[in-house]
């Protein structure tokens, strides 16, 4: 394991960031910690970057089996990116990938010769050979959080750790540098923990995602495992859109209503449908624009919403307009126990893949 | 061509003119009139006196009053002043903003509100402080005095050194220090605590130690509200009456300072030797306000250069 930490606990008065929180990075993977705002995301990337300390007596950190606990963050090895860059303005573009390099002791420092090689080369690697002598003002801001990258790296650090790295850029931007870093890190190999609150941007990149809420990890899986195979309301919540309702004749053990859980693509829309497991709504909008086609839907008995997502194909096909009334029927369910989550993964108990025996009745 | 375009320009004028400032000619006038207007009275006259005044008896007496060797020794007493005061505070101003903008620890607030302070009080008082302190009476009084000993070679030293506070030019000095303290630190903490902790956050992660941050980092930043700071303070230290006034003693040619220097020779009539000190006084102001200009234009300059090339 490249990065280890384990059972850290960090509070701020009487708020609480971190609860005895343990991870594990694995070595030259890119690892998402994605969570909502508050959820401590960013105090565990900078407590893993040095930048802030767990609780007195509380975890440990080990980059590569050594123990880096007590470790300033300037020998631990680590490269920081920030989500406004942070790159210094008075310097250019050279100076700044420079600078890690330059600010070492003199026995350690490399010759200027040797410096201007390495600058060189990461300018080369970020794509932007031509801009060593431009000022991070006169760039744009993906060209800026590429340098802050390339500068970063130019210590070569053991880890890379970036703080919403995407956050301030605009979203074609944004998408081009996703891809961009994607590729990037593949290539160089280093250990990466990135923090996001964007779900699409976590499932995209990394090879696995942390997803952190309340200052605890609620699940840690591949994207696809935590996308298909999500392992608290929580998680499906915040991991897509989702239909939510409340049951109340309930097929499994367990006290009380419980809550059940419907992807829009999983909602199949019918004209016509006679079986027993269908509901029947009336469609409230239409939306055609789009790489698919949404709906939304209302339910005929209790007036709650549904949406549901199909191909403009299938859209098509159906013609509806607002005021249809039509049915519907789930091809995957997800249910969750009242009174939170319990260790039986009931997920995959329920989960009916198909139209004509659609799941528990509703 | 050039007169083609301003006359298209002046014909797309009034239409193009947003609605706040199409009131009426006379009002905007009236307006404009009643703004210099003020300025004059308050501002400009009162300059134009105190010159006027200085050269009443003409240029050779000007000259004569301004040659006066209580006067010089004054002006050497106010520039030492300042420049010692306004480096004192130049550390004590950048140390207590870094620590304010950049740290969190308990008493932060009570640290702000003790810098404003000196603003706060009246000169006057801050300059009793020292009396109280210092003076014969005072709580440290007995500071030269071999029976109450202390730190027992520097206490000979100073004893030795005959080393006056109060009456003396280290009383002034430190009245001056305390007066002018909020110039450099209310200039910096706001400016610092905009910029955030990024920037140094990042050059620590790159192995730079803290004396490295503050010099490759912190400071560039802080450049231009430093020099704003430090052009204020100097104007204040140089022009410091009250604070001075009650720990100086008023003797001549030994510790009076400009502004106090200024007062003798008024109130003893001798009018063309006051306007010739207090015009010395305003000419460094002028000085003062022409350095603070150039630094806001320099620094708007790499501001809109920075801001075009983006």
């Amino acid at each position: 394991m490249s990065v280890l930490a384990r059972n850290l606990t960090k509070t701020f008065g009487a708020y609480t960031a971190l609860a005895d929180v343990s991870l594990e990075i694995p070595t030259g993977k890119l690892v998402a910690l994605l969570g909502p705002s508050g959820s401590g995301k960013t105090t565990l990337l900078r407590i893993i970057a040095g930048l802030e300390f767990a609780d007195p007596g509380s975890g440990r950190i080990d980059f590569h089996g050594a123990d880096v606990t007590d470790v300033p963050a300037g020998k631990r090895g680590v490269g920081f990116v920030f989500q406004h860059y942070a790159l210094f303005k008075h310097m250019t573009v050279a100076e700044n990938i420079a600078f890690g390099l330059t600010v070492r002791p003199r026995r350690e420092r490399p010759d200027r010769a040797a410096i201007d090689a390495r600058v060189k080369e990461l300018l080369k690697l970020i794509q932007l050979e031509d801009l060593g002598a431009r000022y991070p003002a006169q760039l744009s801001g993906g060209q800026r959080q590429r340098i802050a990258l390339a500068r970063a790296l130019a210590v070569q650090p053991k880890v890379l750790l970036l703080d919403e790295p995407f956050g301030a850029l605009d979203a074609r931007v944004r998408k081009e540098l996703r891809r961009w870093l994607r590729h990037f890190q593949r290539e160089i190999g280093v250990t990466t923990l990135f923090v996001t609150h964007d779900q699409e941007e976590a499932l995209e990149l990394a090879d696995e995602v942390i997803v952190m809420n309340n200052a605890k990890i609620e699940q840690v899986g591949t994207p696809q495992e935590v996308y298909d195979r999500p392992a608290s309301p929580f998680v499906i919540e915040f991991l897509g859109n989702v239909n939510r309702f409340a049951t109340k004749a309930n097929p499994l053990p367990g006290a009380g209503s419980d809550v059940l859980y419907v992807r829009p693509h999983d909602v199949d829309i019918l004209r016509d449908y006679h079986g027993e497991h269908g509901v029947r709504v009336r469609v409230q909008h239409v939306f055609s624009a789009g790489n698919t086609g949404r709906v939304a839907l209302v339910r005929a008995d209790n007036g709650d919403s549904i949406d549901a997502e199909l191909s403009r194909v299938r859209l098509a096909e159906l013609n509806l307009l607002a005021g249809d009334e039509a049915w519907v029927v789930f091809r995957h369910i997800r249910l969750f126990p009242a009174g939170g989550f319990t260790e039986r993964d009931v997920a995959t108990e329920d989960a009916t893949p198909a139209i004509a025996d659609p799941g528990q009745g509703i | 061509m050039a007169s083609a375009v301003s006359s298209l320009s002046r014909s797309a004028g009034p239409a193009a003119r947003p609605l706040a400032t199409r009131d009426a000619p006379w009002l905007r006038y009236l307006l404009t009139a009643v703004a210099l207007g003020f300025l004059a009275l308050f501002l400009v006259l009162p300059l134009v006196a105190v010159f006027a005044e200085a050269f009443r008896r003409g240029v050779g007496a000007y000259f004569a009053a301004l040659n006066d060797p209580d006067g010089l020794h004054a002006l050497k007493l106010t520039l030492l002043t300042a420049g010692l005061a306004v480096p004192a505070n130049l550390v004590f101003g950048v140390a207590a903003a870094w620590c304010i903008a950049k740290f969190t620890f308990p008493g932060k607030s009570l640290l702000i509100t003790l810098i404003d302070l000196p603003f706060a009080v009246s000169p006057v008082i801050s300059g009793l402080i020292y009396v109280l302190l210092f003076g014969a009476q005072g709580w440290y009084g007995h500071y030269l005095d071999a029976e109450h000993p202390w730190l027992p070679g520097l206490q000979a030293w100073l004893i030795e050194q005959d080393f006056k506070i109060i009456f003396a030019v280290p009383g002034i000095v430190l009245a001056t220090t305390f007066v002018t303290f909020p110039f450099i630190a209310r200039e910096l903490i706001p400016l610092m605590q905009t910029q955030g902790n990024d920037e140094e956050y990042a050059a620590i992660t790159l192995g730079a130690n803290g004396w490295q941050t503050f010099w490759k980092v912190t400071l560039p930043n802080i450049k231009w509200g430093l020099f704003y700071g430090v052009i204020l303070c100097n104007a204040r230290a140089m022009g410091e009456f009250g604070a001075v006034s009650v720990v100086s003693g008023h003797i001549r040619g030994e510790t009076n300072t400009l502004p106090l220097h200024v007062e003798i020779l008024y109130n003893e009539y001798q009018f063309v030797g006051a306007f010739a000190a207090a015009s010395i006084l305003a000419l460094l102001a002028l000085v003062t306000l022409v350095l603070k200009s150039l630094v806001e234009w320099a620094h708007a300059r790499r501001h809109a250069a920075s801001a075009a090339a983006n």
